[in-house]
């Protein structure tokens, strides 16, 4: 790479640097062809395009604002906080801009069925939501430690029409229900399309996931610049899999003076062993069709991930993430579970806002950078998420229950 | 070193289609699993398939994913494959590790074609991996005369089953229906076809795999390809025996059923 000169925005799977590719079964292939091609003829159709951008304002809520946060702001250094809402989109998260587009795909590819895998359940929420809206049968799989975590997005999915899966084998989480997803696809492909969640996965997944969620990046870049007169310093994002944090990060890619920094799921800490940190506490391998960080044992088995944060538990992360980290344009650092719940109440009490857990991180992180610069910096945050399904956990973990004493 | 080759062409001579059974090291445990290996072989199977256990077996169904549960809870190591290996091959049948990919890479691709190429394994089945992303494997096998064997299945183009059979060295192995392994009430005409389709594009043994459970199914895939592939039923074997006599005598006799199969089939 030589700095400045190649523009990082243009790069396209398979692969990011040594990552990506597609490790799968050669079953597959066919499919991942048949999707390629459906997704590269459809992003030159000005009738997809506008049938998408159609759906992003009248249906899911696009664009979604900024809002300032200046009372939270004031613990993280006095720097301007600035919050991408993506959490006020239709369903709760970012994972309806990439579903809706998987969702137009699937129909111009005549195919009737989609399935999905769902950690925290927003995921397959936004695909139960999708598929009730097109009319096609949809079946989520999502392992049986998180049907209980989230059991408020399980009632909702069913509610939306799908059917869902608990997957009762393995760590019986997000890995787990990708593991399901992939063995069901492979059996029912010719009328089945896997509408995959994140940014991971073998080729076109990758590029096609960030190309469909990098409508958040080129949002806030413009609302930032209308907003401060200027690109911000940092932009923060929580990284599972990395859909939101390539989804905020990709439209500064070439603005070199913008840093990019992504916290992972730092669990117990990652000197304990029970985290989900893949990049900080991985190593390169291959896992779920393309090499990445992944979270393995000397021998290559996967190492279970730990997180308060069912949509970060995850022991890989998409190819493109560990290529910018790689390449040092972006940086990714651990967040640990209590200093997540610290600046997840910290926004509840200050400004009134509930976040995901998940996005949690990215505000623990955003205190961390407002402090290193102080009051001249300016922080972007991609609120990836709202917590109306972390309640409960929340209420737990701060002791809020009736009866708990508090 | 015993590369599956000779072995192919020893049944062709004498009619028949060749026995390839699968197990994977370390179900119950690893002694045990070479044990059954041992009785497989002894009950006519003519090439072993020694699976190594992964923890994200996204190909296999329920019977092989808990038997490699087992196999990892126990602490069985893909080194623990390399030596099930070497009991089979030294008993002069060949040996081919079915692995997913993590594994060889973390190992080392070319330290591990190297163990391989020490304790007489035949190579390698890949079923997560693809010509295309191959490059280390092909070089490293084609240094150390490895067996290759890639998958082709119902779904592939006939540009890339030309492609995945050129790739392969030993056979070439045709999935017979679109789906994860499980023992299934028939084969199905989708393997039939495939191996046409493989046939006329290359002159590669052509072997088919998934859903064969007993001699009959044996025969009717012995009809029309060069070997039969059994994997999830000689699993359910051990795991259904309550002791471990029962187990090996209950592998050794569903190979003698499949391989009494195998030479029916081009009677009919």
């Amino acid at each position: 790479m030589s700095a400045g000169t190649v523009s990082l925005r243009e790069a396209e799977g398979p692969y990011f640097g040594a990552f990506g590719g597609r490790f799968v079964p050669e079953a597959l292939v066919a499919a991942l062809d048949e999707l390629d091609v459906a997704f590269r003829t459809a992003m030159v159709d000005p009738a997809f395009l506008a049938e998408l951008g159609s759906l992003h304002r009248s249906y899911s809520g696009r664009p979604s604002i900024v809002t300032e946060v200046p009372r939270f702001a004031e613990h993280a250094g006095g720097a301007r906080v600035l919050l991408k809402r993506e959490d006020l989109n239709h369903t709760g998260s970012h994972k309806i801009n990439n579903v809706l587009g998987q969702a137009l795909l699937t129909r111009r590819m005549g195919k009737t069925r989609v399935i999905a895998e769902t950690g925290a359940g927003q995921h397959g929420v936004a695909t139960a939501t999708a598929a009730a809206l097109m009319g096609l049968s949809c079946v989520v799989y999502m392992g049986e430690e998180d049907t209980r975590r989230q059991a408020l997005n399980v009632a909702r999915m069913r509610l939306l029409g799908a059917e869902v899966i608990p997957v009762a084998i393995g760590s019986r989480t997000l890995k787990d229900a990708i593991n399901e997803a992939m063995r069901d696809w492979v059996t029912n492909v010719a009328e089945t399309h896997y509408l995959l969640g994140t940014v991971a996965g073998p080729h076109p997944f990758p590029t096609m996931v960030r190309d469909f969620q990098k409508i958040i990046g080129e949002e806030a870049r413009a609302q930032v610049l209308d907003l401060a007169g200027r690109l911000p310093d940092v932009v923060c994002a929580c990284v599972g899999g990395g859909s939101n944090a390539i989804g905020v990060f990709h439209a500064f890619l070439d603005d070199r003076e913008v840093e990019l920094v992504g916290f992972e799921a730092g669990g117990e800490g990652v000197e304990t062993g029970r985290h989900a940190a893949s990049i900080t506490g991985g190593l390169p391998g291959v896992l779920h069709g393309n090499r990445t960080f992944v979270l393995q044992d000397e021998d290559g088995q996967t190492v279970e991930s730990h997180s308060i944060s069912a949509g970060l538990d995850y022991p890989g992360v998409g190819p493109e993430h560990s290529w910018l980290h790689d390449t040092g344009r972006a940086r990714y650092q651990p967040v640990p579970d209590a200093e997540a719940m610290d600046a997840f109440r910290l926004l509840c009490l200050t400004e009134g806002i509930i976040p995901a857990i998940e996005s949690a991180h990215a505000l623990a992180g955003a205190i961390r950078e407002g402090r290193r610069l102080g009051p001249d910096g300016l922080v972007l945050v991609n609120l990836s998420g709202r917590g109306d399904k972390d309640v409960d956990t929340a209420a737990r973990w701060f002791g809020l229950h009736p009866g708990s004493g508090s | 070193m015993t590369g599956v080759g000779p072995v192919l062409a020893r049944a062709k001579a004498e009619g028949r289609a060749a026995l390839v059974g699968y197990l994977p090291v370390g179900f119950p445990d690893v002694e045990t699993s070479i044990a059954a290996m041992r009785a497989m072989v002894a009950g006519g199977v003519d090439i072993v398939e020694v699976g190594v256990p992964y923890s994200d077996p996204l190909m296999d169904g329920p019977v092989i994913q808990a038997a490699v549960d087992t196999a990892l809870q126990q602490g069985t190591r893909p080194r623990d494959a390399v030596a099930a290996a070497e009991a089979v091959a030294s008993a002069g049948v060949p040996a081919l590790l079915m692995t997913y990919w993590n594994i060889v890479d973390r190992y080392g691709v070319r330290r591990f074609a190297t163990d391989l190429a020490r304790v007489g394994a035949a190579g390698l089945i890949t079923p997560d991996l693809i010509p295309d992303e191959a490059t280390e494997w092909l070089d490293a096998s084609d240094a150390l005369g490895l067996d290759r064997v890639f998958l082709v299945a119902p779904s592939s183009t006939d540009e890339r089953l030309k492609m995945t059979a050129q790739a392969c060295r030993g056979f070439v192995y045709a999935a017979s229906v679109m789906g994860v392994t499980g023992t299934r009430v028939s084969v199905g005409d989708a393997a039939r076809v495939l191996v046409q389709r493989t046939r006329t594009v290359s002159d590669a043994p052509v072997c088919v795999g998934l859903g064969v459970s007993n001699g009959d199914q044996a025969a009717e895939v012995a009809g029309y390809a060069d070997g039969v592939i059994v994997g999830s039923a000689f699993v359910q074997r051990l795991a259904e025996a309550q002791d471990r006599s029962a187990a090996l005598g209950a592998v050794r006799s569903l190979a003698e059923d499949l391989a009494a199969g195998v030479r029916r089939g081009r009677e009919r």
